[in-house]
């Protein structure tokens, strides 16, 4: 097998497998900085309390419109908004962590979930249908992540620098400036829209995955903001490719593949990157001398 | 004479309550009281029983019985109840657990007793295909089953639910005369079809007709891009014109398949429950006379 065929034809001979990398690299744009802002805002767990958080929406949508995917995601949607803008203002106005809030917050709106589905005594395993695989892109899902990306990357360039400097010091935000807040709730959105158009497109385990494991990995790589958003895409790119690959020539499950692949490259920046594990032992380090 | 009538009948009473406990309390009620688990087995009871049972369905139509958590209004109902029918085979994995919470101490019927029970491959181990009802031959065997239980709990009614079951079981016998024909005018190297969810292992043996299921399509496991490669090339080149989607599944990836391949969806398939009242696959014979007015007309393409 020459490496054309190796790496090139599983792609050239099948769309399917087009519309898979097409979807994933996509959504690894928006999904790689957004997930850097939620480590850095140690909200790193959001992605999965969101996977439960949609339910009711979701629930919702079916009740009205059936077995329909559209309504389900615009409710998913709604639930998630109202979670995590929930969560974040108890978190403002308390002295809640943000963790904490949207822990309750998730609890609750999941069990309306499953007392809405019950409710018609229907026992369809709803998030079953409502969450896709990245081998079944239709044109509505690439359509839908491609605006998602779209909005999060200009949503990101507009709230740059109020997101940053709260990741910093949001006391200091919030002695010079008001935007802390806004930023923050317009953040939250972005989120929820990644998450929930990420698991209607691609799976919970897709979308969480290459949001969370690919910054978590560039943090190795990185000090500043802008190279670790870099890293991040780029490393959820990379996952993206080489675990279709390996899906491909293997007969593994794809969603599985690539967020290992993103998994294998995490625990190989832990180690060797220049602020991994090795790095940060053998290092010289430089007392301070008076 | 009230006095020789009244000892008759606290003989009977106590003969009642030592054998036919249940059958005592049909009688006071008029009608039997019985309970199926899924859509499909409680049309088939609604016909047997006709006027003399009452019956209700746990796992109501479009409803998937694999996945069913049972709820307490389920066990509230199985108190109630005086005859309960289960697929078996399997089928329903919650059933057990459900009777062990409820100290249910009336009859239990499988439906799927004495049906020569099929493998299939779930996951990569063989496990026994509950899906026996798609085929109407073993229709025939639960019709039995389903008399021969009611007849238990309710001797008096016994002959009217054998008639019922014998005009029922006619009904089912032309059907399937018909399916076969049905499928006997379509050319024997067309008789393929790509479906969701592997539910019609019996339907396969029974009738000669190839269903392919990709692993992974169906099921909690997620599907890898060879299998989806290689269910295309098996299309392309062997020339499979028959795609179905299920009432109950994301039909998205079968789709995808579709556009690549140019084959159109035939249209949904009734497996594991019947539809609604409404729509065309409400009952078991109209179930199976809906999965086949499509299946024929997709084997044989346009």
């Amino acid at each position: 097998m020459t490496a054309f065929e190796f790496l090139i034809s599983p792609f050239a001979d099948y769309a399917f497998m087009r519309r898979a990398l097409a979807g994933a690299c996509i959504l690894s744009i928006s999904a790689g900085p957004v997930g850097v802002f939620l480590m850095l805002r140690r909200m790193s767990l959001m992605g999965d309390a969101m996977a439960h958080a949609i339910l009711p929406g979701a629930a919702i949508g079916f009740l009205f419109a059936g077995l329909a995917i559209l309504p389900m995601t615009f409710g998913g949607l709604a639930a998630g908004l109202l979670v995590a803008l929930g969560a974040g203002a108890v978190s403002r106005l308390t002295t809640q962590y943000e963790d904490a809030s949207l822990a309750a917050f998730y609890l609750i709106s999941l069990a309306l979930g499953v007392l809405l589905i019950s409710l018609k005594g229907s026992s369809i395993d709803l998030m079953h249908v409502l969450f896709g695989t990245v081998l079944a892109l239709n044109d509505d899902a690439l359509v839908l992540i491609g605006s998602i990306a779209s909005i999060t990357v200009v949503g990101l360039a507009i709230m740059w620098r109020p997101l940053f400097a709260e990741c910093l010091d949001p006391v200091f935000l919030r002695s010079v400036s008001r935007t802390g807040p806004i930023a923050h709730f317009m953040f939250l959105m972005l989120v929820v829209l990644n998450l929930v158009g990420g698991f209607q497109a691609l799976g919970t385990l897709l979308a969480v995955g290459l949001m969370m494991l690919p910054a978590a990995a560039a943090r190795f790589w990185a000090r500043d903001l802008e190279p670790m958003c870099l890293v991040a895409i780029l490393i959820a790119v990379a996952s993206s490719y080489a675990g279709l690959v390996i899906s491909f020539h293997w007969s593994l499950a794809s969603g599985p593949s690539i967020i290992l692949t993103a998994g294998v490259i995490y625990l190989a920046s832990l180690l060797f990157a220049p602020r991994g594990i090795l790095a940060s032992q053998f290092k010289p380090t430089h007392h301070r001398t008076a | 004479m009230t006095k020789i009538l009244n000892s008759v009948l606290a003989c009977a009473t106590i003969m009642a309550g030592a054998i036919l406990a249940s059958s005592s309390v049909a009688q006071a009620q008029g009608k039997v009281k019985a309970l199926a688990s899924f859509s499909i087995l409680g049309d088939m009871v609604a016909r047997v029983g006709g006027d003399l049972v009452e019956v209700t369905t746990i796992v109501g139509p479009n409803s998937d019985t694999h996945v069913y958590e049972p709820k307490p209004s389920d066990a509230v109902a199985l108190t109630g109840t005086q005859i309960f029918f289960v697929n078996g085979l399997g089928f329903e994995g919650w059933m057990e657990r459900l009777i062990g919470s409820t100290s249910f101490k009336g009859e239990t019927v499988i439906a799927s007793t004495g049906v020569k029970s099929r493998t299939m491959l779930e996951d990569g181990v063989e496990e026994t295909d509950p899906h026996a009802w798609q085929s109407l031959s073993n229709g025939l065997v639960y019709v039995k089953n389903i008399a021969d239980g009611l007849c238990k709990v309710d001797q008096v009614d016994c002959a009217n639910f054998r008639k019922n079951a014998e005009i029922y079981s006619a009904e089912i016998s032309a059907l399937d005369a018909e399916v076969k024909a049905k499928i006997a005018a379509v050319p024997a190297q067309k008789r393929k079809v790509i479906t969701t969810h592997d539910a019609f292992g019996y339907f396969s043996a029974a009738y000669g007709v190839a269903f392919m299921a990709p692993e992974g399509i169906s099921t909690e496991s997620e599907a890898s891009a060879a299998d989806v490669a290689k269910l295309i090339e098996q299309i392309k080149s062997q020339n499979v014109s028959a795609l179905f989607v299920e009432n109950m599944s994301d039909p998205r990836l079968l789709e995808q398949i579709g556009r690549e391949t140019g084959v159109k969806i035939g249209g949904k398939l009734y497996a594991d429950a019947l539809s609604e009242k409404n729509e065309n696959a409400a009952t078991y014979l109209d179930m199976f006379k809906n999965n086949i007015s499509l299946l024929a007309p997709a084997m044989v393409g346009s």
